[in-house]
């Protein structure tokens, strides 16, 4: 019995200790999708600039919704951001999300990568693009042959395609916005192609499909462009110079791109500091450092992407607004669940 | 009549021991159910039409990976268990000592990372298939080359991890496992094939199938592996319907499907163990007497016993040593705040799980008829993947939150907030659910070796039920208490899915470190976390498997 109580009381000491860090008095609190260390220099941007610390619980989209939703009035959270239109429509739709009146988010960030009932709003933005192997695929081939997305489900490409599973909200993003450009029928017929064309079984991440090209079991990736940007700075680089990116474009879709974003939390305990804080992550300065350390593009239209992302060629972006992402999401993994896309 | 007398009596025996012990042990379980039972009644959340379309198209293919895994590593770990536990325990062979220990290592790397590594080296685009082609001028299609990325990898990565769990109980088994009935099996002139299968293996085999079950509990949970594989399961796809869907009713009927195939599971190893109960004698004094090999015996036991600890632990750590190397990165000025939070928190959490399964454990004994339901239950959660306990506990602690803060609200115009959600408390009431069951398997082994005529004669001596726990069980299960801490401690320091997502603000781990890095494909800076958890990981194994070296014992020659 000693034994036992020593142990409970080992065991709320240390805890105690461990509950006991210190609050600040006036804190935003983030919960983020995007890991702590990609943001932190941008955390301690803000702190030098408003004195306002910003403390900060990083997991999956997804996870962090749902405990949102458990913790309901109570939640301690300010911020949600995370990536993909997919994630934050599905925020909003959960009531997780306040609206917010800012006229200068309005301003600075375009209307098709924002909320139009300004519960969320992009901050960077990324292209689903394809990377290619140069060797085996001529730049003119890939214009003629592939030229938008749709061509990726052509005959010519079969044993030729390489992309993750479709149990990711990239893909499913992409998917969707096949099905605004092309119809649910059409979509469903592309992705039962594109099933058809697989070089091997979805598996690992973008950057193993971008491997998978550079080492000849696939001639063609679909991969996010920050991906293949990672890499080429990487002493990965030497690996893929085989490879090269392209941007998906046709008469009808343009290239794919979809967003990274936040939102106020519907229960803020400081709601200002949480807008000021999204403000922040758009204003100019701030811009060019969120889209460099993930290479993106910024989504201030004044402020221009650096490193290997600059050397690349302007595309179309598509214009379908990327809310459509979310609502189309359901019907997008039920066309992937039917195409056989794992 | 003489049913109907033995029946009295059991019922005037339990209301005698209906003391306070049962209670607790059965409340403190049935506390521990909570979160599963939150799970369940997602059930009652309507059912929109995923459901139906997940029946359609992808059910079947969850049925079939996750079944065929779980049998995959249940062989798996069986054979390799087995086979070296019989040679360390029986055998006599160059490096037997090291080996006694060694073989435990895996259990450091979690799954995770070894799936990586394994994935990594082994893929098309790796340096081993890439160094083939290189060589003999292949292209794709002209070689064939295992997946790696496939059901067959998992079984192979989950069972080069997890083997460790059926050596550790089964070496156990075959060291203590009475002398004489070895002894009189050679007298019989039995050649030692024939023992090991006519009496070693049926007398270890409460071991095997304990140490299976928890191998096969841990793949049911498994994540990590499975989305690195591009493999769907019931985990794999509660994850996707809950987290991708926001589609609790699903979730919670896959999630329901799992936890009738644990519990089945653990019903079937109960049965298995139930007729097989032993008390065997403890008789250090007299130990088994090994068989020395010689030769190309000797060789083939020294690589039987070498290959599992090649492959499940120093060839996955020589490669992250080897990236982190590679990669000449700075050490992250964070990593010593965060060992030291992975450390108070790996201790604390194996402190509380340890005295709660303990309590559970011993209400078992005192009342087994009234505290088994709540306890067996209560095991499940090991084998519930982590995230779902994760959504239970954060529903069940936002659900005590509330209650708590409409009465303040109520009494004194003033809520509480939240008392629970976003503390450590929650992280450690998660990991109590989850590994419950690993440190009640431990110390159950350690009390069925306690033969119930010491409890009775505790009885007789009027010291029952405290004296008993203090002077008679507790010097007797000191093994089992350390096997338990040490599990636990483990699957503590390895735990990610619950972790990542019921942290309080400002507060990583290591798993949750190299996991944040890993999947930012950042795997030199994975590297560093990844091998402090498998170095801290290592101390309480080889202080464990320390314990079951057995003292030097008289070596007879054979074969």
């Amino acid at each position: 019995m000693r034994l036992l109580t020593l142990l409970l009381a080992l065991a709320i000491t240390s805890s105690s200790i461990l509950a006991a860090t210190p609050a600040a008095t006036e804190s935003v609190n983030l919960y983020s999708a995007r890991k702590e260390a990609l943001l932190r220099p941008l955390l301690d941007a803000f702190t030098e600039k408003t004195g306002t610390e910003v403390r900060i619980v990083a997991a999956f989209g997804g996870q962090l919704i749902q405990r949102m939703i458990a913790e309901g009035e109570n939640s301690p959270a300010d911020v949600l951001l995370t990536v993909d239109a997919g994630n934050l429509w599905r925020a909003a739709d959960a009531g997780v999300l306040r609206p917010v009146d800012s006229e200068y988010l309005h301003s600075v960030i375009p209307s098709d990568y924002r909320d139009p009932d300004n519960r969320w709003f992009g901050l960077s933005l990324r292209a689903r693009a394809v990377v290619y192997a140069t060797d085996r695929v001529s730049l003119d081939s890939i214009a003629a042959d592939l030229g938008g997305y749709i061509g990726l489900a052509a005959p010519v490409w079969e044993g030729r395609v390489a992309v993750r599973s479709s149990g990711n909200i990239y893909n499913q993003s992409l998917i969707a916005a096949v099905i605004a450009n092309f119809g649910p029928e059409r979509a469903e017929q592309w992705a039962r192609g594109v099933v058809g064309n697989f070089a091997r079984p979805p598996s690992g991440g973008d950057r193993d499909q971008i491997r998978a090209v550079a080492a000849g079991e696939a001639d063609v990736a679909i991969v996010n462009s920050y991906y293949y940007a990672l890499m080429l700075g990487s002493e990965e680089s030497a690996s893929i110079s085989n490879t090269a990116i392209y941007f998906p474009t046709d008469d009808q879709m343009g290239t794919h791109v979809n967003v990274s974003g936040a939102g106020v939390a519907q229960h803020a305990p400081h709601p200002e500091l949480a807008l000021a804080f999204i403000e922040f992550l758009a204003s100019p300065e701030s811009q060019s450092l969120y889209a460099l350390i993930n290479n993106e593009y910024p989504v201030h239209p004044d402020v221009h992407p650096g490193g290997e992302v600059a050397k690349w060629k302007k595309f179309t972006p598509d214009d379908v607004p990327v809310v459509e992402f979310g609502k189309l999401n359901a019907d997008a993994v039920r066309i992937a669940d039917r195409a056989g896309w794992k | 009549m003489g049913a109907a007398l033995a029946r009295l009596n059991s019922a005037r025996r339990r209301i005698r021991t209906l003391n306070s012990w049962t209670w607790t042990a059965s409340v403190t379980s049935l506390l521990l159910i909570g979160p599963l039972l939150v799970v369940v009644f997602g059930l009652s959340a309507p059912a929109n039409d995923l459901w139906p379309h997940l029946v359609d198209t992808v059910l079947a293919g969850y049925i079939v990976n996750t079944v065929g895994i779980a049998l995959g590593v249940a062989l798996g770990t069986a054979i390799l268990g087995v086979s070296t536990a019989w040679l360390i325990a029986m055998c006599d062979f160059p490096g037997r000592a090291f080996f006694s220990w060694a073989l435990v290592l895996p259990l450091a790397l979690p799954g995770y990372i070894a799936a990586f590594v394994y994935g990594d080296l082994l893929e098309f685009a790796g340096p081993i298939q890439s160094a083939l082609r290189d060589y003999f001028g292949w292209v794709k299609g002209d070689y064939w080359f295992p997946a790696v990325r496939s059901p067959l990898g998992a079984v192979v990565v989950l069972s080069l991890v997890l083997y460790p769990y059926v050596y550790l109980l089964v070496q156990t088994a075959f060291a203590t496992q009475s002398a004489t009935l070895i002894e009189t099996g050679r007298l019989l002139g039995r050649g030692p094939l024939r023992i090991f299968r006519t009496l070693a293996v049926p007398l270890a085999r409460p071991a095997l199938v304990a140490g299976c079950a928890l191998a096969v509990m841990e793949t049911l949970n498994d994540i990590g592996v499975m989305e690195l594989f591009g493999i769907g399961t019931f985990t794999t796809g509660i994850y996707r319907a809950w987290f991708g869907f926001g589609d609790i009713g699903a979730a919670a009927r896959l999630a329901t499907v799992l936890l009738l195939v644990v519990l089945a599971v653990l019903w079937a190893e109960r049965r298995l163990r139930k007729s097989l109960r032993y008390h065997p004698e403890n008789d250090r004094s007299r130990p088994v007497i090994r068989y020395v090999l010689r030769g190309r015996h000797a060789a083939f036991a020294t690589l039987g016993c070498g290959l599992p600890v090649l492959l499940g632990f120093a060839l996955p750590a020589a490669v992250l040593a080897w990236w982190h190397v590679r990669a000449g990165a700075p050490i992250d000025p964070a990593f010593p705040a965060i060992m030291l939070n992975t450390l108070v928190l790996a201790f604390t959490a194996t402190a509380l799980t340890v005295a709660i399964a303990w309590l559970v454990v011993f209400g078992l004994r005192l009342d087994p008829a009234i505290v088994r339901p709540f306890a067996r239950t209560a095991g499940a959660g090991y084998a519930v993947p982590g995230v779902v306990v994760a959504v239970g506990v954060l529903g069940s602690c936002s659900l005590f939150d509330h209650a708590v803060d409409d009465v303040s609200r109520m009494i004194f115009g003033a809520g509480t907030g939240l008392l629970l959600s976003g503390t450590v408390t929650v992280l450690l009431f998660a990991y109590a659910v989850r590994f419950l069951a690993v440190s009640m398997n431990a110390l159950e082994s350690s009390y069925h070796r306690i033969p119930g005529t010491l409890d009775a004669a505790a009885r007789t001596l009027g010291v029952f039920p405290r004296g008993m726990l203090v002077r008679v069980h507790v010097p007797l299960l000191r093994g089992g208490i350390a096997t338990a801490a040490a599990l636990v401690f483990v699957e503590v320091m390895k735990e990610l899915p619950a972790t990542l997502i019921l942290r309080p603000f400002d507060f990583n781990t290591l798993a949750v470190r190299a996991f944040e890095m890993a999947h930012e494909e950042r795997m030199a800076d994975a590297a560093l976390p990844a091998i402090a958890i498998v170095a801290v990981g290592l101390v309480p194994l080889i202080v464990l498997s320390r314990r079951f070296l057995q003292p030097s014992v008289i070596a007879e020659t054979s074969s």
